[in-house]
């Protein structure tokens, strides 16, 4: 029994241990963003701030004009590509997991040979093809590439194999065809899987840095990524200001956390292929 | 009966590349046409100037990878990340993984706290640590506050790359600690009471019970970890300001990659031999560490 109450003390001592060296960077980086530039170059090592100021919340909007336009790209490219995503992985996963046709097999054998390259050796390509199209400095040509993904069109299959049924026979007896039994039947019944993915595809997006470095050279179609990235070059020891933009851009996704916290381990157990 | 039928598959035929439509589209055009466009361009001189030209020069460009200093110095770079960051960020995770399952309270806080780098976007963990790492930064004002020195993590050569070693390990640990807490639900609790009972310990059981149960998932992890290292890009751009320096301490491949594609002339086609190779070297490192990690499940 003593024993026992040892160990279980060793056990909290780890992982209070990890928690906290998990928190301090991100206490540091909030307690900054309230913190006024003398205080920041003063090398103080206090977490909580001596004068607390929202004013570089205020000053990120004032000095930055474009702020608001970054964020609003984010939002926008995240929201409408996890959109498309939803729509377009179950829809291959679907087929590729109901419908019989010439071809499935290989398309499905190619889906899983592309989870296995990396984004890189497309990447040359897709700026070459997107400026062909005349897609670069779009939203288009940030979203059209990335609105499927061939882990989750695979994931979608294993939902979809797995899923009675039954429910669809009756839905075509009903008189419903194959896009209606999908969109009406279906899809609101592949709500949990659907959550487990959204989550992710959003933060692929929202975070994506390599693809809008890439694609956007224009400072009014940057996304938050790229944003933070010449904010700080324009700022170069305002880490009190870079602190701040950071915190807001990271903001969207806590809350996302926040919400979802059950589907995320949910997505990730789905992707790690199980 | 015969007609009937072969209708009835034609127009499930149909349906099906309907609903395959959207995703053949952008697997055709920005995936697969990309790969065969990337070893076509691997091939030729690309001028992207005025009239773009795609002169053919054969094997150069990638001759031209063993003459280059700089693209040595980041394959070497690379492969010090990987070697480094894989085991340690395995390691890491299991070892989380295993504490959260011992069935203590408040495991789900901890749960949570943990994961917070992972949601977190690399740019803005990058800056984080930019700040913590600066001079008189937090983590110099620790060390010189316990006594031990303090270094120039931003502008030493030395430490550089170490440094996003570190800030990597912590931000990625968290994920995989996920997928072995995922996999640690299926082994069976009869095993660690049969081992309880002929008196093993804790660290017995973790090595004898846990670490073996947990292979497929330890090489579905470390696999994953290969893929991810060898892609190192973001963090080292905007540690660097995108130069790869100081001295190229913090170049990796993918960074060169993006400089001679997209920041100096004439390269492109050298750009993408290299993007090719590495395409190679990771699916090679995928493969051996699949037939090394069969092999020894055999014992």
């Amino acid at each position: 029994m003593k024993k026992n109450k040892v160990g279980k003390t060793i056990l909290y001592i780890i992982l209070g241990l990890y928690a906290i060296t998990t928190l301090v960077p991100f206490l540091w980086a909030l307690s900054s963003s309230f913190k006024t530039l003398q205080e920041i170059v003063s090398g103080s090592m206090s977490f909580i701030p001596k004068n607390f100021t929202l004013e570089n919340y205020k000053q990120i909007f004032i000095e930055q004009e474009h702020f608001p336009r970054w964020m609003f790209n984010s939002l926008f490219i995240a929201g409408v590509g996890t959109f498309l995503n939803l729509i377009f992985n179950s829809m291959a996963g679907y087929a590729l997991a109901r419908l019989t046709f010439p071809g499935k097999k290989a398309l499905f054998i190619i889906i899983l040979g592309v989870l296995m390259i990396p984004a890189q050796v497309t990447m040359i390509p897709n700026y070459l093809i997107l400026k062909e199209l005349g897609w670069l400095n779009s939203y288009q040509g940030m979203i059209v590439p990335g609105m499927i993904n061939a882990t989750y069109i695979f994931m979608m299959r294993q939902f979809f194999i797995n899923f009675p049924k039954e429910l669809e026979e009756a839905a075509e007896i009903d008189g419903l065809g194959k896009f209606g039994t999908f969109f009406r039947v279906v899809l609101p019944l592949a709500k949990p899987a659907l959550a487990a993915q959204s989550i992710f595809i959003f933060m692929g997006f929202w975070n994506d840095f390599m693809r809008p470095l890439i694609v956007i050279t224009d400072i009014e179609m940057f996304t938050l990524p790229l944003g933070l990235n010449t904010f700080k070059g324009q700022f170069v020891s305002y880490w009190n200001y870079i602190m701040a933009a950071s915190m807001v851009f990271t903001l969207p996704v806590l809350m996302l956390y926040a919400f979802f916290n059950r589907y995320f381990i949910k997505g990730i157990s789905f992707t790690g292929g199980k | 009966m015969n007609k009937k039928f072969s209708r009835k598959a034609l127009r499930e035929t149909g349906q099906g590349y309907t609903f395959m439509f959207p995703a053949l589209i952008v697997l055709g055009l920005f995936i697969i046409g990309p790969i065969f466009y990337t070893i076509f361009l691997s091939f030729h001189k690309v001028q992207l100037l005025g009239n773009a030209t795609f002169d053919f020069v054969a094997f150069d460009n990638f001759t031209r990878i063993l003459e280059d200093t700089r693209a040595k110095i980041a394959l070497w770079n690379t492969f010090k990340y990987v070697v480094i960051v894989v085991p340690c960020q395995t390691l890491l995770a299991l070892i989380l993984a295993a504490t959260l399952n011992a069935g203590l309270k408040g495991q789900t806080f901890f749960r949570i706290v943990y994961f917070l780098p992972t949601l977190t976007s690399s740019a803005v963990l990058t800056l984080i640590f930019m700040w913590m790492y600066n001079k008189d930064g937090l983590i110099n004002n620790i060390l010189d506050f316990i006594g031990l020195p303090t270094y120039n993590f931003l502008g030493d050569p030395a430490i550089a790359l170490n440094a996003i070693m570190f800030m990597n390990i912590w931000s990625t640990a968290p994920f995989f600690m996920v997928i072995y807490l995922a996999a640690l639900q299926d082994i069976p609790e009869s095993l660690y009471e049969a081992a309880k009972l002929d008196g093993a310990n804790v660290f017995q059981r973790f090595l004898n019970i846990t670490v073996p149960n947990l292979r497929p998932v330890t090489s579905f992890v470390v696999i994953m970890g290969i893929i991810g290292t060898f892609q190192l890009f973001d963090q080292s751009y905007i540690f660097s300001a995108g130069s790869g320096g100081p001295d190229n301490s913090t170049l990796t491949v993918v960074l060169l990659v993006y400089q001679y594609a997209f920041k100096t002339l004439g390269t492109m086609g050298y750009a993408a031999a290299l993007a090719f190779l590495l395409a190679l070297v990771i699916l090679i490192a995928t493969l051996l560490q699949r037939k090394f990690s069969k092999e020894e499940s055999l014992y």
